[in-house]
Parts: C-alpha cells; structure tokens; sequence
C-alpha cells in the first residue's frame, strides 16, 4: 500500500489462453512473481478448448497499477495470448450511497480502498453537496460487480465508510 | 365479546369507542392514573369524557382492571424497550387469568416474545398482536395464513413519520429539521420522533416479524438498526439521477433483522408516499406479497385490534 510499487495495490483478473503443449503455465506466471504482482488464483479450464485448440486460464492477482502493467508487458513478450487484462467480467451493476465529509482528497481515496478491498468496480460516481466545505455531502457510486458478490461487496464497502466515519445507503437488492 | 383496554390513549380510545360497532362490549378501561370499570359494560362515551374533561377516565385504580370481568384483555399502554414493563405484566397477569390478550404495544412481543408465548402456552388464552406491526395492515395475519415456513424474507416501510420525512424531503427539496418541524406541526410526528427518525420503531417491527417468522429468538438487542435523522437532502438529489429513492425499509432476511435508509427504485412497490406502510412477503411459492396501508392512527390502530378479537372467536 505505498506509491514504491507505483500506487496502491489493486486486485487485477487476467484471462490467458495458452497453447496446450508442457510448461506453457509456468511461462505465464513467472512474469507476475518477477515483477512483483501476488498470484491469488488460477482457473486453469482445461476441459474447454477455444475452437483455435487453446486452454483458457483466468489469474487473479494483487499488484500495483505500474507492475501491473509491467506483468502485461513481460507476457506478450513471452508470447503469451492475453485475451483481457485489469478488467474483471462483471455480471451485475448496483449504487451505493457514501454520505458525509467527502472532502475532494478523501473521495480519491475512498475509491481506491473500494476497488482494492471490495470486488467490485467504481464504474461511475456523482456527487452532490459541497465536497470541499465542512458541510455533509453525498456520493452516489456505482459498482460493478460479478455475479453472487454482491454481499461480500456490501460489507466491505460498509466496513469502509465505518472507518471513514461515513452514512451508508444500500440498495435494496434481491430476487424479485 | 367482553373487552378490558388498558391504555387510553388514541388506540385505546379508539378501541373502546369502536367496540360497540364490532359486537363487543367495554367492561373495563384504564389510562395511567385511573380506571373505569362496570361488569355490565361501561358508558364509553361518558368515560371518555370525563377524561377529556377532567383527566381521568373514572374512580377506579388502572390495577383493578386485570382483576376485573372480561374475556379478552387489550394492551394498549405506551410500548416500552427492555423488560417491556409495565405491559409484560399485564399480559402475564390475564393470560395467568386464563383471559385472551391482544397487544397493541409492541414491547412484549418484541422484547420478551418467547416469555409471552410460554405464558400463553400455560394459558387457556391466547396472545395475539395484529395491531404491533403496520397499523391498519393485516401483517401478521397474512404471514400466518402463509405459513412462516413458506416465507424466505419480509420486508416493508413500517414507520410512517420516517417515510412522510423522506418523501418530503425528496419531492420538495426541503431539509430534515424543516419537514420534521412540518411534521410535529401536521402531527405526523410526535413532540419526541426519537423512535420513529432513529429507526427503533421499525425495528421493533421488525424483530415482530421475525419471531412470527421465526417462532421466536429475536429481541430489539438482535436488530442492526440505522435511522434517518440529519439525512442530507443531496442524497435524495443523488440517489434520484438514477431513478432511485430513499426509503427507511425494516428487513428481515437470512435470520437477520435490520432498519436502514435504502435506495429503492421511484416506482418499486416499497416506494409508498407519505405516512403509507407497506409489508412485503417472499414467499416460496407465490413470489413476492405487498400489502399496502395506514400504518398508524387511533382508529386505523383500533381496526386491527379488533380484528384480532375477532380472529379469538368465542
């Protein structure tokens, strides 16, 4: 969590597919320990074939948004096939609301510990009130998100705006 | 049916003025201080006058009514947090008597519900308590014929001052403290709305329909509860760019109780106008149930209690 690494550490999805031959995966995941980046998964499909014979493989990772880019890099120069890189599928988009002292500066801030301890996505924001003044303001930020992680995503944003000292509105969501 | 109300405030009254007109008759009332009470059905008209002229509804001390002549006692005093006394004792008292109970105070069944069921289920009486959750609404008789056990979740807008706040301060742009002034003005809210902006009333609420739901385990302790009070009118403006609104919706799902402000889309069936309740069932095999109504107000009150005797029979 410091700018060393190139800003704060983000959690990232990369969609590989590889050419089934031996080997072929550890080329993909040297580039993300070399530069940095902490593997948090690997879906290694190897049932489903892309009809040009490749495997599909999707890697979740943590790094900082310059290793991060860095890890991209070094795989395409590995000759690795980067289907999609930083953008998770998401199934499902709700809003939120962050009420209080949204100050300019700690806005910034509240989106990043969003995106880095939540699964989900600032996609869009709006705000209204004066949000450099002392006076209470309110955020409406809209999330992406996958499906089936929308109560993890509600509590880890309710746990931010706890520590921010912020109101918190949530949807109402759920089958209709 | 013969009828003891204690309580006299607006649903008591409205109770006791009502009775009549659903077949019963009043042989006891009490307010805090005193008591009327005549085994041959009471004057309601002059007892309530007397009150309003005088200050007390008869000669009689408020404790001589559970020792009173009557099948079906109606408690209808203030609702209080914690060992929901002195209305536990009441309803312990005439279930102990072998009499019925129906509550419009929501403190015993909120607070000390597995209390009160076994007292009942030692009792040739029952308890029943309509009139606790949704005023007017038929909540709790509808979750019944449902069958708790086919209902995965209920929800609803259940306190109408919160909800007159937050449709107010959408449609007119106004702040909270200026519709709260409006409100106490219009009586809408009381000189204290603590319970109604702070979310304790809906959750009350709430923590009733989870031990309908549930047979019992929930007090206001087990509730997440957040209000409304100094709500920013930026965030109704906000919450409206996308079609959204605000509502305070009491929750009960996954064997949790919570009361918060929620974004509600404008023309979701929660999104009622003005000091409207709403009660919404998930139900296993029917989807989703709202039932809509008045969900305060003395005779609105005073409707579902006597529904309630009426659901006792006899």
């Amino acid at each position: 969590m410091d700018d060393e690494h190139g800003g704060v550490t983000q959690s990232h999805t990369v969609r590989l597919e590889l050419d089934d031959e031996p080997g072929e995966l550890l080329r993909a995941l040297e580039p993300i320990a070399e530069n940095g980046g902490n593997l948090l998964s690997i879906f290694h499909e190897r049932g489903s074939v892309t009809p040009r014979g490749r495997i599909p493989v999707e890697i979740d990772l943590e790094a900082a948004p310059q290793q991060f880019d860095r890890i991209i890099q070094a795989l395409r120069e590995n000759g690795i096939n980067v289907i999609r890189a930083g953008t998770t599928h998401y199934d499902e988009e709700i809003s939120v609301l962050l009420i209080g002292h949204l100050i300019d500066q700690d806005l910034s801030d509240t989106i990043e510990q969003i995106e880095a301890n939540s699964p989900a996505s600032v996609v869009d924001l709006s705000l209204a009130g004066e949000t450099n003044s002392d006076r209470v303001s309110s955020g409406r930020f809209r999330l992406a998100l996958e499906a089936g992680r929308l109560e993890e995503t509600l509590s880890a944003v309710r746990e931010i705006a706890d520590r921010k000292d912020l109101r918190f509105v949530e949807p109402l969501v759920g089958e209709a | 049916m013969d009828l003891a109300i204690l309580g006299a405030g607006a649903v008591g009254r409205a109770v006791a003025a009502l009775a009549g007109e659903y077949g019963h008759r009043v042989t006891a009332l009490a307010d805090s201080s005193s008591a009327s009470i005549d085994r041959n059905g009471l004057d309601v008209d002059a007892a309530l006058a007397r009150k309003r002229n005088s200050g007390a509804v008869g000669e009689d001390v408020p404790e001589s009514v559970l020792e009173a002549e009557y099948d079906t006692l109606v408690e209808a005093t203030p609702t209080t947090l914690g060992d929901a006394e002195p209305g536990y004792s009441h309803v312990v008292d005439a279930l102990e008597r072998d009499r019925h109970v129906v509550l419009a105070n929501k403190g015993p069944v909120a607070e000390r519900y597995d209390d009160v069921m076994a007292a009942a289920a030692d009792s040739e009486g029952d308890v029943r308590f309509e009139a606790t959750v949704g005023g007017a609404i038929p909540a709790i008789a509808t979750l019944e014929g449902l069958g708790p056990e086919h209902v995965s979740a209920a929800r609803g807008v259940l306190n109408g001052t919160a909800n007159f706040i937050l449709t107010r301060m959408a449609t007119e742009g106004l702040a909270y403290e200026h519709v709260l002034a409006e409100a106490q003005d219009l009586g809408v809210a009381e000189a204290d709305p603590s319970f109604d902006v702070d979310g304790t009333d809906a959750a009350l609420k709430g923590v009733i329909l989870a031990n309908v739901l549930h047979d019992g385990g929930f007090t206001l302790a087990d509730a997440r509860i957040e209000g409304i009070e100094d709500f920013p009118v930026n965030a109704l403006d906000v919450a409206a760019e996308d079609g959204n609104t605000i509502r305070l919706i009491g929750e009960v799902a996954s064997g949790r109780v919570r009361v918060g402000p929620r974004l509600v889309p404008d023309n979701d069936a929660l999104a009622v106008s003005g000091t409207m309740n709403i009660v919404q069932y998930d139900t296993e095999h029917a989807g989703r149930m709202n039932i809509s109504g008045r969900g305060a107000g003395g005779e609105e009150t005073a409707s579902a209690v006597l529904a309630d005797v009426d659901r006792l029979g006899c």
